[in-house]
Order: structure tokens, then sequence, then C-alpha cells
């Protein structure tokens, strides 16, 4: 009945950390903020799958509390960035990363 | 077995074409899809509370959200029609960065003890079934009883964010006009890099 059973615990781990890197080369390669931060919602989610096959693996409830964590934190970050998008936008009729230097000196 | 590799191959499917979406909401979809099939993958690892907080706070808030700023941005100007989306030379140095911490992740991964799981443990019970690992009555029992402090630290942050959005969105101007401003009457929305030379003086309408 749970189809988990025969699926080792690397191939969770593997996928987590391809699911990572995507998100890694979106950050770097994109210049639009709101897909940046798409694939930084990525990367918190490929956090999340590891810590729930570790925590079904090793049978423990403590990597689920800090999954649920994370998508709290996600959800605090999401809107703080997006409201900072919107200001930045406001400020400077611009969204290309690149262009907003000012914090640079 | 095969239901993971089909999550698997989709999962990676729809995260490549998040990132290399050309217009953000295009973007938006596929991660949405991605994240319905990561809760799919969560109910298959014995989580289904985080399953269903994955479709409803993720798939469904957080993405409403990304989609919201977007139709607030694209109202005006189009922003996204500048420029080329990508930097000319990046493509290069940025596989070659991803290379380098895939194999770091492989060496870690290799050489953890945490992988090497004692012995097969296998929920016998279907998922919904009560009190079983990873059920909802058995995540609640221990959010609120073992994992508390998490918690609590849980509602603060979220308290910080909504703070935090309320003093960014809400009202632009800085601390030291903010009096003035309101005693304007109602608020005109202009843009916020406008300097108010007005407003400096002191001088009432």
């Amino acid at each position: 009945m749970t189809p988990v059973a025969s699926v080792a615990l690397v191939n969770y781990i593997g996928l987590s950390a391809l699911i990572f890197l995507i998100g890694v080369a979106g950050v770097l390669t994109r210049r639009n903020p709101l897909i940046m931060l798409m694939a930084i919602e990525l990367m918190w989610n490929a956090a999340n799958l590891a810590m729930l096959a570790f925590a079904r693996a090793w049978l423990n409830n403590a990597g689920q509390v800090f999954a649920f964590l994370v998508i709290t934190v996600a959800a605090a970050e999401a809107a703080i960035a997006l409201a900072i998008v919107l200001i930045t936008f406001r400020r400077t009729k611009n969204v290309d990363v690149d262009e907003i230097a000012s914090l640079s000196g | 077995m095969t239901l993971f590799w089909l999550l698997a191959v989709g999962l990676v499917i729809t995260s490549l074409l998040t990132v290399t979406a050309r217009r953000p909401v295009y973007s938006v979809v596929y991660l949405i899809a991605n994240f319905v099939l990561l809760a799919i993958t969560y109910v298959t690892l014995s989580a289904e509370f985080l399953g269903v907080i994955q479709v409803i706070v993720y798939a469904s808030a957080i993405l409403m959200l990304f989609l919201f700023v977007m139709a607030l941005l694209s109202t005006s100007t189009a922003p996204f029609s500048v420029g080329p989306d990508r930097l000319p030379g990046i493509v290069g140095p940025a596989v070659a960065l991803v290379a380098v911490i895939f194999g770091l992740l492989v060496y870690g991964v290799t050489r953890t003890p945490l992988l090497i799981v004692p012995r097969a443990q296998p929920v016998s019970a279907a998922p919904g079934t009560a009190n079983a690992f990873g059920s909802t009555s058995d995540f609640g029992a221990a959010l609120m009883t073992t994992h508390l402090l998490p918690f609590e630290v849980t509602a603060f942050v979220l308290m910080v964010a909504v703070i935090g959005v309320v003093m960014l969105a809400s009202d632009a101007a800085p601390q030291a006009t903010r009096h003035h401003a309101r005693r304007r009457g109602p608020r005109t929305r202009e843009p916020i890099t406008r300097e108010r030379p007005a407003l400096e003086k002191g001088s009432v309408r």
C-alpha cells in the first residue's frame, strides 16, 4: 500500500539534489527577479524533499516539523521579497537586477 | 517504484521549464505543476499533512501572490521586455559552478552515515490511517508537544513578515514626512522617487 517502501533513500536525495541544482542554475542565469524568486522557491522545496525523505527513512517526526517551518519561512520570504520587487519597480521603473545597483556603492 | 520515477521525471522537467520559461507567467504555471507533483511525492513519503499544506500554501497562496505581483507590475509598462533576459557569458560559468556544487553534493551524500538506514522500516498503514507515522494526528501531536518551540517561532516569523510587508508596501514615504503627508487629507499616490520640496518647509497646503 505504501509505494515508498521499495524506493531507496538515495533516490530521493538524488532527486532533491537535482531540483536544488536546477534552482541554483536559475538564480545564476536569469535576470528577472520574479523568476529568480521562483528558482529560490525550487531550492526551498528541494530541501524540504530531502528532509521528508530522511524523516520517512528514520521514522522521525522532526524532519516533518522542520519542513513545516521551512514552508512558513518561505511564505514570509516570498511576501517580503515581492514587496521589495514592487517598491523597486515603483522607484526605478525597472526590474532588471543588473540595473539595480544603488546599494553596491 | 514506478510512481517514484514518474514523479521524478515530472519534477525535473517542470523544474527545468520553470527556470527556462521565457515569460514569468509561464514560469508560475510550471511551478504550480511542480508543486502539485511534489505534494504527491510528499504523500508517498507518508507526510500527508505536508502534502496538503504544499498544495494549499505553496501552489495556491504563494504562487497567486506571484501572479498578483506580475499583474501589478505589468499594468503601466512592459518591464520584462527590456533587453535580453540572460547575460551573454553567464551560461558557461553557471554550468561550471553547478557542476562543482553537484560534485560536492555527491561527495557529501556518499559519505553521510545518515543514508545507511539501520533496517528497513516499512509503514504498514495506508495513507489516512490515524496515529500511524506521518498521519495528521501524529504530526499534530509532535508539533504541539515535542516541537512546540519551533511552532511558536513560526508564529513570530509570520508576525515579523506581516509587519515588514505593511511597512514596505503601504506607505513609501520616509518617517519624517509621514506626519505631514497624513495631514493633507486623502493621500495621493505619486512616485516615491520624486522629491517633495513643499513638505520640507513645513508649509501646509
